[in-house]
């Protein structure tokens, strides 16, 4: 399994996918931490969803992690891509024979997969809470936001959950890529679909059809990050998040296995 | 020692069936240890069906096979011993590659310095470092060929080694072949070059429409076909003469470029040569001509040129 993940992390460090991604992650998570504390207590909305965000929920110890939090499903949809890609370009390129040449045991091939994208999800997670939290401080004093209980110890809770939350959140939406990118073996297919369902078909369900939101993959993924929901509890999401994404892999890893690899 | 060791590969009533359609059909053969085996038939006869079997890509639908003494059914078990090069050489476009063989010795577990002495190897010694995608059909198949070669492979798996190359190159990959199987390496090799296949492969398996049609040693396959005589009078005139004077002794014979073909055995060039010579025919020369393997393809599969 050592060797797959050595393997994998050469194709993910290459600079073309490596340096892009970061970017896109470090501009995204600027960009949105930077809106919320310049625009502080605009009545126009500067948080999740055109909420407004005062200076005083920013002074609170989950300030700090406001930014990070609310770009935490856009990273989701970052790792999405990037798990579909990588799993289904193997497909596309037909290098998938020669990896089962050299690593016959299936399994192995998968989990060493997974396993480096979800190191990659990681650094692109602890990347993005950097950036927020570097431009949180930069802009605090413009936004008259008091950060003495960002370091108490209330304060490296909230951001140790918000972490943990943003990398189950992030690693959820990368296993659905892997999902796609296995049942597509394109990746255009696995990412438009994956891009298609969670940014534009789950949020027309979720207010045409009253109570399904709280059914969605997206919606209760999407819930980690923020661990609230008027709707539906931080337990749920986790619960539902859990069963779709075991349940999908499974059925997947085992047409991984027993497919024929014929081109 | 048992039989199935003695044997890189063998094969028995292997099948491989997509819906209605029989992409092999019982194929049983064998291809001892040490030997450089042409693998040969017209596209769609199941080669690379059976190429995949082999490598544990696809699962046979009936049938049973071994690799160097291993069931197919257990590819890790004999896979770490074999290279392979499947249908052309597939990479990822944006490494170089160096890397590409990098990514492919890491996963097979294989030291890393070997990955520069295989790209000297196959003459890619100064191009390591570029993007595989701006590489040409040859250098992409010289990759192609280094990365069957990391394992130090006791059984070497070519699809079509020398597609794209020039002629150069051709030959620089048959005397890797040579090479390797002088190593005691045993190389199973499928190409539409017959010519190269008839050069270099003691050993000869020969696929039509899935079923094996020809399996054993080249030169029995080639000495069992009929040779050709080919008699060129001295002069023209005297070429239909000589050509009725075959059909009356009871010989299929031809006429290409001005020379009567004579399908007959040998031994029959010094009667033909005494009965010219008794017609007042002169012979300006009189050769005795083996088909060489593709006429022989040609002829066994039912292809045309």
């Amino acid at each position: 399994m050592i060797n797959v993940i050595w393997a994998e992390m050469r194709k993910l460090r290459r600079p073309t996918l490596l340096l892009s991604t970061m970017a896109i992650v470090t501009i995204l998570t600027l960009l949105f931490t930077f809106l919320t504390f310049w625009r502080v207590g605009d009545p126009k909305g500067n948080g999740r969803r055109g909420e407004m965000v005062t200076a005083q929920f920013l002074s609170t110890p989950h300030g700090l992690v406001y930014g990070f939090k609310i770009v935490a499903f856009l990273l989701g949809i970052v790792a999405l891509c990037i798990f579909a890609s990588q799993t289904a370009q193997e497909y596309t390129y037909g290098t998938l024979r020669n990896l089962l040449v050299r690593q016959p045991a299936r399994m192995k091939i998968l989990g060493g997969k997974y396993i480096s994208m979800i190191l990659f999800a990681i650094s692109m997670v602890l990347l993005s809470l950097i950036s927020s939290v570097a431009m949180a401080y930069a802009l605090a004093g413009h936004a008259h936001v008091n950060t003495a209980s960002w370091t108490t110890s209330a304060g490296m809770t909230a951001l140790a959950t918000a972490l943990g939350n943003v990398l189950m959140s992030v690693a959820g939406f990368g296993t659905v890529g892997m999902i796609l990118g296995l049942l597509f073996r394109s990746p255009i297919s696995a990412i438009a679909t994956g891009v298609i369902w969670f940014l534009i078909l789950e949020n027309i369900l979720a207010g045409l059809v009253t109570g399904t939101a709280k059914w969605l993959p997206g919606q209760n993924i999407t819930n980690l990050t923020t661990g609230q929901n008027f709707t539906f509890s931080y337990q749920h999401s986790l619960i539902v998040s859990a069963a779709y994404l075991i349940g999908s892999g499974a059925v997947v890893a085992f047409l991984f296995k027993r497919r024929d690899v014929a081109n | 020692m048992n039989l199935e060791s003695e044997l890189a590969i063998s094969v028995t009533d292997l099948t491989k069936v997509y819906g209605e359609r029989a992409a092999l059909s019982h194929a049983t053969f064998s291809v001892p240890l040490g030997t450089v085996c042409g693998f040969v038939g017209p596209n769609g006869s199941g080669k690379t069906t059976t190429i995949r079997m082999l490598l544990g890509l696809i699962s046979p639908t009936g049938g049973t096979g071994t690799v160097l003494g291993h069931s197919i059914s257990e590819p890790e078990k004999y896979l770490p011993r074999v290279g392979a090069m499947i249908e052309g050489p597939a990479f990822y476009p944006a490494l170089s590659g160096r890397e590409n063989l990098r990514v492919l010795a890491s996963l097979g577990g294989f030291d890393q310095e070997i990955v520069d002495q295989l790209l000297v190897r196959v003459g890619l010694g100064d191009r390591g470092g570029s993007k595989f995608k701006t590489y040409s059909l040859g250098m992409k198949q010289r990759l192609g060929i280094a990365a069957a070669l990391l394992p130090n492979p006791k059984l070497l798996v070519l699809d079509e080694p020398t597609n794209g190359l020039d002629p150069n190159g051709i030959h620089e990959v048959r005397s890797l072949i040579k090479d390797l199987a002088a190593d005691g390496t045993s190389v199973f090799v499928s190409s539409h070059l017959l010519s190269e296949i008839e050069m270099i492969c003691e050993y000869l398996v020969m696929l039509r429409e899935g079923k094996v049609i020809f399996t054993g040693k080249t030169d029995d396959l080639l000495s069992a076909q009929q040779p050709v005589l080919v008699a060129k009078p001295e002069y023209d005139v005297d070429l239909n003469k000589l050509v009725e004077l075959i059909k009356n002794s009871g010989h299929t014979v031809s006429v290409i470029d001005g020379s009567a073909h004579v399908i007959s055995p040998a031994d029959w060039s010094a009667t033909l040569n005494r009965l010219a010579f008794e017609a007042g025919i002169t012979l300006a020369s009189l050769t005795c001509v083996l088909p060489t393997l593709e006429e022989t393809f040609f002829e066994m599969t039912g292809d045309s040129k």
